[in-house]
């Protein structure tokens, strides 16, 4: 099978701090890659530099073997990267439509002037998240009135509608509760199912253990090793995540 | 609905008994408009045997003066939808008011069709130069907005009252006073002009791009800029568009009154806030309509007329205009409360 994402040796130097110093990694379609590691791993970076915020110092990431570094954020996502925060940047006042929209509206023309097409945008965004399993109860209410896995639902519905082949996630059940964890996990099963390529940036094991196809575990810049979930356990994780230091 | 496997922990599912309670707190200003003409109706046939909402010169009076309102508060509205404010609207609309006097009296009292309509683009690209100024400061300079239209409130004040010379400048011309106190299809014109920027106001944060972006950009900065929108030129154009609005609201002044004067829009700065945050509005941003300020306008209106109406001291319009904008907020408040989100 051939790669989906390549990651080639990336390194990253902030003035005299090596932050990240020889990253390497694959993501094949339908594969779920979690980046695990203590905090100041690396981890971020590394997620900074596929996602173009970041210019690496050195080292390249290729694309179905096109070369993306270099490249900005918004170029990065049109080749089919989504990244999504941990903060979600949805608009709580707004629909799901408009949100699964955000910045590249559909407009229809009513006497030659460009109206928006809300009708269009919801029916899309209600399509998408039920592919996800969500029904979107209200589809003109502000997503404000969802639960927090359905806010995490509109997040990665805009992956999915724009056709990303890879997506980011960055701790997305830090801030939810745990039903709401629970809903987090059956979305990535989905994307999975739906052939995406998912890189999960966490630190709890649980969620590790449960989503992941691979586990990169990275400890002050480097890649401490990399596991199947059914070839290790909690313990060896967590050791090789403090392993560097110790 | 059976494959609904996710939605399983909905917590935000509301007790069918609030949502009525939410329809009403949503149009309360609609109910409120209804109920102060219906007072001051009443009023009028029992105090006095005569009538407020069945005379056309009332309607008249009462339209004038929103319109007046209408023309700070729309660009305002806008602004503060993207959750940010613009105080310097009361100077701008002085400003465009003293430029556009100034070039016709310059001109003299025999100055054309062609004069007036040059003085009063002049007099609108003053007003454009502070929301041009405003944009710089917040979106480029990143100064909170309060602050920085509050400085240029002052600048602005003090320039119009600079180049007039510390006077109100009074022109006698024919075609202004013309248009300022004219009719279009039996319509006064402040009303028409007032009419047609709030459908261009209304179209423009309802139906477009540019007015989602703006929705988006009240509730949550980040979103719009991680969708690639240009958050500062977004900004920037805000602060014009709220000028240009406030801008129109001088020339109207100067043409009414065939007078600019520097402080032609300040008395109506705090009834164009009041307007704007009564239709509905947030001070956080993200929130409030173009139809609301509209009845923001027109509650504000009938107030100041009803109460003169009425026989009192035109100052206890200020006590009654300074109580509704409490309760619009409370409202505003409970309204939160109710739909979740912020609270």
């Amino acid at each position: 099978m051939t790669a989906l994402l390549k990651i080639d040796g990336l390194r990253k130097r902030f003035g005299g701090n090596e932050a990240v110093k020889n990253v390497s990694f694959e993501v094949n379609p339908g594969e779920c890659v979690v980046l695990a590691g203590d905090n100041g791993a690396g981890k971020s970076t590394v997620i900074k530099m596929i996602s173009g915020v970041y210019q690496p110092t050195d080292g390249k990431v290729y694309m179905n073997g096109a070369l993306l570094t270099g490249k900005t954020p918004e170029a990065v996502r049109t080749a089919g990267i989504e990244t999504i925060y941990q903060d979600l940047a949805l608009a709580d006042n707004l629909d799901p439509g408009l949100n699964l929209y955000l910045g590249r509206e559909a407009v229809k023309h009513v006497l030659r002037f460009p109206y928006l097409d809300r009708k269009k945008m919801r029916e899309d965004a209600a399509k998408v998240m039920l592919s996800l399993g969500i029904v979107v109860p209200d589809p003109a209410a502000p997503v404000r009135e969802m639960s927090g896995g359905q806010r995490q639902a509109i997040a990665i519905a805009r992956a999915i509608h724009w056709q990303a082949g890879i997506v980011i996630m960055d701790e997305p059940t830090a801030a939810l509760g745990v039903p709401e964890q629970r809903e987090v996990m059956a979305l990535i099963e989905r994307l999975k199912k739906q052939g995406v390529g998912i890189i999960l940036i966490s630190h709890n094991l649980p969620d590790i253990f449960a989503a992941a196809d691979r586990i990169i575990v990275l400890a002050r810049g480097v890649v401490a090793g990399e596991r199947r979930p059914a070839e290790t356990n909690d313990e060896e994780i967590v050791r090789m995540m403090m392993g560097a230091t110790l | 609905m059976t494959d609904n496997t996710v939605n399983g922990s909905n917590t935000n599912t509301k007790p069918g008994g609030t949502s009525f309670v939410r329809s009403l707190l949503n149009a309360w200003s609609w109910l409120f408009l209804i109920l102060i003409l219906g007072f001051f109706e009443i009023y009028a046939q029992t105090q006095t045997g005569s009538t407020l909402l069945f005379r056309i010169y009332n309607l008249q009076a009462i339209s004038i003066a929103a319109s007046q309102i209408l023309l700070l508060g729309l660009g305002l509205t806008l602004v503060i939808v993207a959750g940010h404010i613009d105080l310097s609207i009361a100077f701008s609309t002085g400003f465009a008011a003293v430029v556009m006097a100034l070039i016709i009296r310059t001109a003299g009292a025999d100055a054309g069709w062609v004069t007036v309509i040059l003085a009063m683009l002049a007099g609108l690209g003053a007003a454009a130069l502070v929301g041009a100024v405003n944009g710089w400061l917040v979106a480029i300079l990143n100064v909170p907005s309060f602050i920085g239209t509050l400085g240029t409130y002052g600048i602005a004040r003090g320039a119009a009252l600079i180049v007039a010379g510390g006077a109100t400048v009074s022109i006698r011309n024919d075609h202004t006073r013309a248009f300022g106190n004219g009719d279009i299809l039996g319509l006064p014109v402040p009303l028409v002009v007032a009419a047609v920027l709030t459908l261009i106001c209304h179209y423009l944060l309802k139906h477009t791009r540019f007015g989602a972006h703006t929705y988006a950009l009240g509730a949550n900065r980040a979103s719009v800029e991680r969708a690639g929108v240009n958050v500062k030129k977004h900004l920037i154009l805000l602060f014009i568009l709220s000028a240009f609005t406030a801008g129109i609201g001088g020339l109207i002044y100067t043409s009414r009154f065939s007078a600019g004067a520097a402080n032609a829009g300040e008395p109506i700065l705090l009834y164009a806030v009041a307007a704007v945050f009564i239709g509905g509005a947030s001070l956080t941003g993200g929130q409030g309509t173009i139809t609301g300020t509209v009845i923001g306008a027109f509650i504000i209106a009938v107030i100041q007329f009803g109460l003169v109406f009425c026989g009192l001291p035109p100052y206890w319009q200020f006590v009654a205009v300074g109580l509704v904008i409490i309760v619009a907020v409370l409202v505003d408040q409970s309204k939160d409360r109710l739909m979740g989100g912020k609270s």
